[in-house]
């Protein structure tokens, strides 16, 4: 079979997924339980993405650890986005080259 | 409008950043697999998401059925679903249907992650987002798939960790703030690590949809949210 029907059906029905409940849903949702759980979701989400996965995010686990520590620091203290990115990144390349 | 744009732009440098490292990787991955570097940029193109992508990929070197292909992206990709329900309550006064269909294209964990923080979310905004870490994704695969083994391993790994640190960027400081998202956090981290080492079995889409919405539940009913409280973030 042609990759490119293949590569249709996959962004087909990705695209489908985002597209219709954020075009379709208008109304603000009354419903107290309803509306916390929305609110709660990305944290959620987020987190069930971050942990494990994070530990082993560098292909090494001690380096990811030490990444991970350092964004953690940072993030306590609300350091704006892309610094806890990229000083969990440096700190795992640092630290990388010593071990 | 242009404003907006710019706001969204600057605020998906980290997305783009981490997306270029990651997208390396399947950029790595889908020319392993016999895809031609054309295919895997056009992929990363049309698709916007990792998950769905490797899998996709795995399902193409394989000669799978398509509709194995479809219902593999439905499990994985449910959870924008969810994602866009939840930021549509963040959406301001002038995003139209024409706007929602457009935007809808970048709903992505972590530019989703982005959006929904903000205190509401305009059509230029989304763009800015989409725009900048789309320019990530589709180069990363491209660099991926064209010289994939000139990067040393010490620096690709690295970055490996950049989207993983903006997550516990995004959920630390209202988890300090918070109970409610405190109790959230942990209870999807801990889920998810029984699903990562003892049920195996579930794909990796579906355990996360299975942890956020068991976790977001019980927040739900422990900690319900007044309007007046969401009115102040």
């Amino acid at each position: 079979m042609s990759v490119i029907i293949y590569i249709a059906v996959m962004a087909g029905v990705t695209y489908l997924i985002r597209m219709i409940p954020f075009t379709l849903f208008r109304k603000k949702i009354k419903s107290t339980f309803f509306r916390s759980f929305l609110y709660y979701i990305p944290y959620a989400v987020l987190s069930a993405i971050t942990i494990p996965a994070i530990f082993y995010s560098t292909g090494n686990i001690t380096t990811s650890v030490i990444g991970t520590v350092v964004a953690v620091a940072l993030a306590y203290f609300k350091l704006p986005l892309i610094v806890v990115a990229l000083a969990a990144s440096a700190a795992a390349f640092i630290f990388g080259l010593f071990i | 409008m242009k404003t907006d744009f710019l706001k969204g732009i600057r605020d998906g440098i980290p997305i783009c950043l981490g997306y270029l490292s990651v997208s390396f990787g399947f950029g790595i991955l889908a020319v392993g697999l016999g895809l031609s570097i054309l295919s895997a940029v056009g992929i990363s193109l049309t698709n916007l998401t990792s998950a769905g992508q490797v899998a996709g990929v795995g399902i193409i070197a394989a000669g799978g059925s398509l509709i194995e292909m479809a219902l593999t992206q439905l499990v994985i990709n449910i959870r924008y679903s969810l994602m866009g329900i939840s930021l549509s309550q963040k959406l301001d006064g002038s995003f139209n249907t024409m706007h929602r269909m457009i935007a809808s294209f970048g709903i992505t964990d972590e530019i989703f992650a982005v959006a929904v923080s903000q205190k509401s979310v305009s059509p230029f905004y989304m763009y800015g987002l989409t725009v900048i870490s789309a320019l990530g994704w589709v180069s990363g695969t491209f660099l991926g798939a064209a010289a994939g083994n000139i990067l040393p391993p010490s620096l690709s790994g690295a970055m490996g960790i950049v989207l993983y640190g903006m997550f516990l960027a995004i959920i630390i400081p209202p988890a300090k703030k918070e109970k409610g998202v405190l109790v959230a956090v942990l209870i999807a981290a801990f889920l998810s690590t029984i699903f990562e080492f003892v049920l195996k079995s579930v794909s990796g889409g579906f355990a996360i949809i299975i942890c956020s919405v068991i976790s977001a539940a019980v927040c739900a009913v422990l900690f319900p949210v007044s309007e007046e409280k969401e009115a102040e973030e």
